[in-house]
């Protein structure tokens, strides 16, 4: 089980800036479980959008959104919606938002900090996806995380010692920061790494804060 | 002026500058550091010394830089995100300033498992773009990341590094926009063995107006020894030695003279490249030859300002 709660709807719609049509992704796992991202939340953000004048142009819940295949298969229905927005909102823990970019050319924001796995996993599990760092960077960084997938944890990479798309710490690991970069060049969003990210609040990490469960 | 050292009134002037490395030793004498900065004084602008670089225990960089203050030899300050929080880097900078150092260097740190202690935690609290942004909001607002004041001034020349040989490449000239954003001064490059591909950066750099909001020193490592032309080559993160470097000195009877002869000529043809405002030498275990390829590049004197 992923611990994870909603961020403040002030964050979420700062980031959202300029993103009109959005298509929100709940789970029926976790997210569902922890009341940051089942059904009842998934209506009560729609209305806080719609609210401060975003179209939200569709919704869905998926059992396990880091499940990737059942995510990509889920996702089929909507291709028709999609096509209409540059934009995905996604309550649930940080591995949810990765396996979710990881299935559509889009941009995937998270809707929530995930601040534990009280021990678990996610259904993703080939990779650190998520360090339960209790402070979302998803949105800023194409949805592939910095925290968890760059060895210096750089929320401003990368660091000169990225080649050939491998870190210099060991050649069996990606550099983060090349695949970031890789994918807002796709998605023409390099714009979103312009501004400076500011430190961390590494009291709400499970690594850096106290423990929490 | 930002913190009115050296090395700022001689890039500002639009001099050509030149700097140095020191590194500190593994030990407590302060001999080794006095020797280099002697050595290094008349030949360079201000002198570099390095924060327990690739990860390897060494004397403290804010203590080089006083030995060599000490001397009356202006220092740069290298401060690594890898072993301090954010608590310890204020507490440093504030004590820096207090003991008369004006120049820091900015940078992440070579991981922790390159060094001779690879089993350490590395910190990096915050990463090299948030140290240019925190120093600059301590030199400028006077206050700490916590927004609370600090008493005094906190006068800072910030710099930073840059290597244009990291990957993904198309993203280099953006990732030095940020830091510029964020508050740097000046630039150390990695070193410059291939000259055409630090060309074409400084191409995107210039084409961009970033040679005019920011100083750019190019890196050079004179090679001493064909074993370390191949060490670099292969273990040092982040330099990029390409092979025919390697060969020249392989197909030569005097490899210190080839050494020598190659820094030389991509010296002289950084020179050339518009927006480049002066050289950086990092001389590993070399230091003696700095003087030597400062006056042979037609460095020398340096100017006093």
């Amino acid at each position: 089980m992923l611990v994870s709660e909603q961020k403040p709807v002030e964050e979420i719609l700062r980031y959202l800036d300029g993103e009109n049509n959005i298509f929100l992704v709940g789970c029926k796992g976790c997210a569902e479980g922890f009341e940051s991202g089942g059904e009842p939340q998934v209506m009560e953000m729609k209305q806080k959008l719609e609210a401060e004048g975003k179209t939200v142009i569709g919704f869905t819940l998926i059992d396990m959104v880091c499940n990737q295949s059942l995510s990509r298969m889920k996702l089929i229905p909507y291709q028709q919606v999609l096509d209409g927005t540059n934009a995905l909102l996604c309550l649930t823990c940080g591995s949810g938002v990765q396996s979710l970019s990881s299935v559509v050319n889009k941009l995937v924001y998270p809707g929530c900090n995930t601040i534990s796995s009280v021990g678990g996993h996610a259904e993703w599990k080939e990779a650190e996806r998520c360090m339960e760092c209790g402070d979302c960077v998803l949105a800023y960084t194409g949805g592939i995380c910095p925290i968890a997938r760059c060895s210096k944890s750089m929320s401003n990479g990368p660091c000169g010692g990225s080649e050939n798309k491998q870190c210099e710490v060991n050649p069996g690991i990606d550099c983060a920061w090349h695949l970031i970069v890789e994918r807002l060049t796709k998605l023409g969003r390099l714009d979103k790494l312009e501004e400076v990210i500011p430190p961390k609040n590494w009291g709400v990490s499970l690594t850096g804060g106290p423990p929490r469960y | 002026m930002k913190a009115g050292t050296n090395l700022e009134r001689i890039l500002d002037s639009g001099e050509f500058a030149v700097t140095a490395e020191v590194g500190p030793p593994r030990g407590t004498s302060p001999n080794v550091v006095q020797r280099k900065g002697e050595l290094l004084k008349s030949c360079c602008d201000a002198i570099n010394v390095t924060d327990n670089q690739t990860a390897i225990v060494r004397m403290s960089s804010v203590s080089g830089c006083v030995l060599l203050n000490q001397l009356g030899i202006e220092p740069v300050m290298q401060m690594v995100c890898r072993d301090r929080n954010r608590i310890a880097i204020q507490s440093d900078i504030l004590g820096a300033v207090a003991l008369g150092i004006g120049n820091v260097l900015c940078l992440s740190g070579d991981y922790p498992s390159f060094g001779d202690h690879p089993t350490a935690k590395g910190v990096f609290d915050i990463d090299s773009i948030q140290l240019i942004q925190l120093l600059k909001q301590m030199r400028e607002e006077k206050k700490f990341l916590s927004g609370a004041n600090i008493s005094g001034e906190v006068p800072l020349f910030i710099g930073a590094a840059e290597n244009p040989y990291a990957d993904p490449f198309e993203y280099r000239t953006p990732r030095l926009a940020k830091k510029i954003a964020a508050g740097v001064d000046f630039i150390q490059t990695q070193a410059i063995f291939d000259v055409d591909k630090f060309a074409k950066w400084m191409k995107e750099v210039t084409d961009r107006g970033l040679d005019k909001k920011v100083h750019i020193l190019a890196g050079v490592i004179p090679i001493k020894t064909v074993g370390m032309g191949r060490y670099m080559k292969d273990n040092v993160p982040g330099v990029h030695v390409p092979d025919e470097v390697v060969t020249r000195m392989q197909d030569v009877k005097d490899v210190k003279e080839e050494g020598l002869k190659i820094c030389l000529e991509t010296i002289d043809q950084i020179k050339e490249i518009p927006g480049v405002h002066g050289i950086h030498i990092m001389a590993v275990g070399w230091e003696d030859m700095v003087p030597t390829i400062v006056e042979k590049a037609g460095l020398l004197p340096r100017p006093l300002i």
